[in-house]
């Protein structure tokens, strides 16, 4: 038996590039959702620990660029891996019973995966690009601005409904890319995958149901 | 029972082809779905029409040839069987019947519902074997210990007829529970570790090839599967896959 292909044009290879930055976004999130956490009891501490992540180096120059190349790779490939499955069966079928399968949400992760990747662009003009020219460009140091600048945001009745449904998206990409990662990673197991899939379903509602109450929270306080 | 047939005519490899209605009568409930096949094609043939061209042989679930899609679903709406082994109570008087072939870039309709599927006949011959000295002084398998539970995990995977309903029904066209169960088979037998990691890399570089979408997890192939052949295979084929890339 002679030998050929490479890893990074593979068809495995690109599912392992999708699953490790899914799970290193998944990473990410619980991080995020730690920090949003705070504000609901603390504005101290929630203040300490955004000024934290918003001025300790390795935050700033090391994990934000690996989060931002993160996402765009994980977004970048979606697309391609997308356009390549649909062009892989050219003549359509007259009939087709996707339901009778397989999930809602496991074939359609395009459609959840743009509705999160348009509310990422909202999310980073909202907080994100604002945050930027403050620190960078203004030179701004108000070590105590983020709760206020969270619940400004956060009042708003429109912001927070699309922020809300951004995460019911969220969840529902969730709910299949969870599991779907180690999958691919080939990490499947008798004993273990059960966990996995189940350990999954918990993170993929908790977390977007705890950043809509958090949300929901700051609104009605503040109005 | 009487029923309206809504089937793929396609004349050849070039042609575009079309849905076109049948109507046959006093279908059998206990008939095959291959029965009524035939006895729609013999009052085709008596009326002096071309009949519907389909693959089929073992009419037993055996050889995985009898490839349609019916009514949306690889091999219709039975789980676990082929198109030879439904029948036909799983249909009720009165019901249109959507018939078309398996669809993907990589299995071309040559006529009506017969498709090319020798792209999995390639990804066998890049690596789904074992080379073993035949000259005669081959050592006898029963010689080699091996775990039940890998005897029957590889067992489980070799049972796949390479019928094609995984492809067909995958929403991407993908081939990975063929390819995974192909390359699992051997991977769970010691005689099948000498040329794992070539044969990982081989196979899935012709199943690339050979133009079948990428697999996303949605399952559906483990469901449609004729086999039940599982998705632990792909996983085991990406581990495989992965690990011999990462050795060298
Ligand atoms: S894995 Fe199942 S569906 Fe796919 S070719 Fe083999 S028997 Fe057919
Ligand atoms: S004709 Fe052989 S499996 Fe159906």
């Amino acid at each position: 038996m002679s030998e050929k292909t490479t890893l990074t044009s593979s068809s495995i290879g690109r599912k392992v590039v999708m699953a490790l930055s899914a799970l290193f976004l998944i990473l990410f999130l619980l991080l995020h959702f730690s920090v949003n956490f705070t504000s609901i009891f603390s504005e101290d501490v929630f203040n300490v620990a955004s000024e934290f992540m918003g001025t300790n180096w390795i935050v700033q120059f090391i994990m934000q660029p690996i989060l931002i190349l993160g996402v765009l790779v994980h977004f970048i490939m979606g697309f391609y891996l997308e356009i390549k499955n649909r062009s892989s069966r050219q003549v359509k079928y007259a009939q087709y019973n996707g339901a009778s399968n397989s999930s809602w949400m496991s074939r359609n992760m395009i459609i959840t995966g743009i509705v999160i990747l348009l509310f990422l662009g909202l999310h980073f003009l909202d907080f994100w690009v604002p945050e930027m020219k403050y620190k960078y460009i203004e030179g701004g140091t108000d070590a105590t601005r983020y709760y206020e600048e969270l619940v400004h945001e956060f009042s708003n009745p429109w912001r927070v409904l699309v922020y809300c449904l951004s995460f019911v998206f969220l969840a529902l990409h969730l709910l299949h890319g969870f599991q779907s990662s180690f999958q691919s990673m080939g990490w499947n197991h008798p004993k273990y995958t059960p966990i996995v899939k189940r350990l999954g379903d918990i993170y993929s509602i908790v977390i977007p149901l705890g950043f809509i109450s958090i949300a929901l929270f700051h609104f009605f306080i503040s109005n | 029972m009487n029923l309206t047939l809504k089937i793929w005519r396609q004349k050849g490899p070039k042609d575009k082809g079309k849905i076109v209605d049948y109507k046959v009568n006093d279908i059998s409930e206990h008939m095959s779905f291959l029965e009524m096949m035939d006895v729609l094609n013999e009052q085709l043939i008596n009326s002096g029409e071309d009949p519907v061209a389909f693959d089929h042989d073992c009419r037993e679930g055996i050889c995985g040839s009898c490839s349609m899609f019916i009514n949306g679903r690889a091999h219709g709406p039975a789980e676990g069987t082929t198109t030879c082994q439904l029948h036909m109570r799983s249909f009720s008087d009165g019901d249109t019947i959507y018939i078309e072939p398996f669809r993907a870039n990589a299995f071309p309709v040559i006529k009506d519902l017969v498709v090319d599927r020798s792209a999995f006949e390639r990804i066998q011959q890049a690596g789904g074997y074992i080379s073993v000295n035949t000259s005669g002084n081959t050592q006898d398998a029963n010689a080699i210990p091996i775990p039940k539970e890998d005897a029957d995990m590889a067992m489980d995977a070799a049972t796949c007829i390479g019928c094609g309903a995984c492809v067909a029904t995958c929403k991407n066209a993908s081939a990975m529970l063929f390819v995974g169960a192909k390359i699992s088979q051997y991977a769970l037998l010691p005689q099948g570790r000498v040329e794992a990691e070539k044969r990982a890399k081989n196979m899935v570089a012709q199943m690339d090839a050979e133009g079948f979408g990428n697999c996303t997890n949605t399952g559906a192939c483990e469901v449609e599967c004729p086999k039940g052949i599982s998705l632990s295979n792909i996983a085991r084929m990406n581990r495989e896959f992965l690990t011999a890339n990462l050795k060298k």
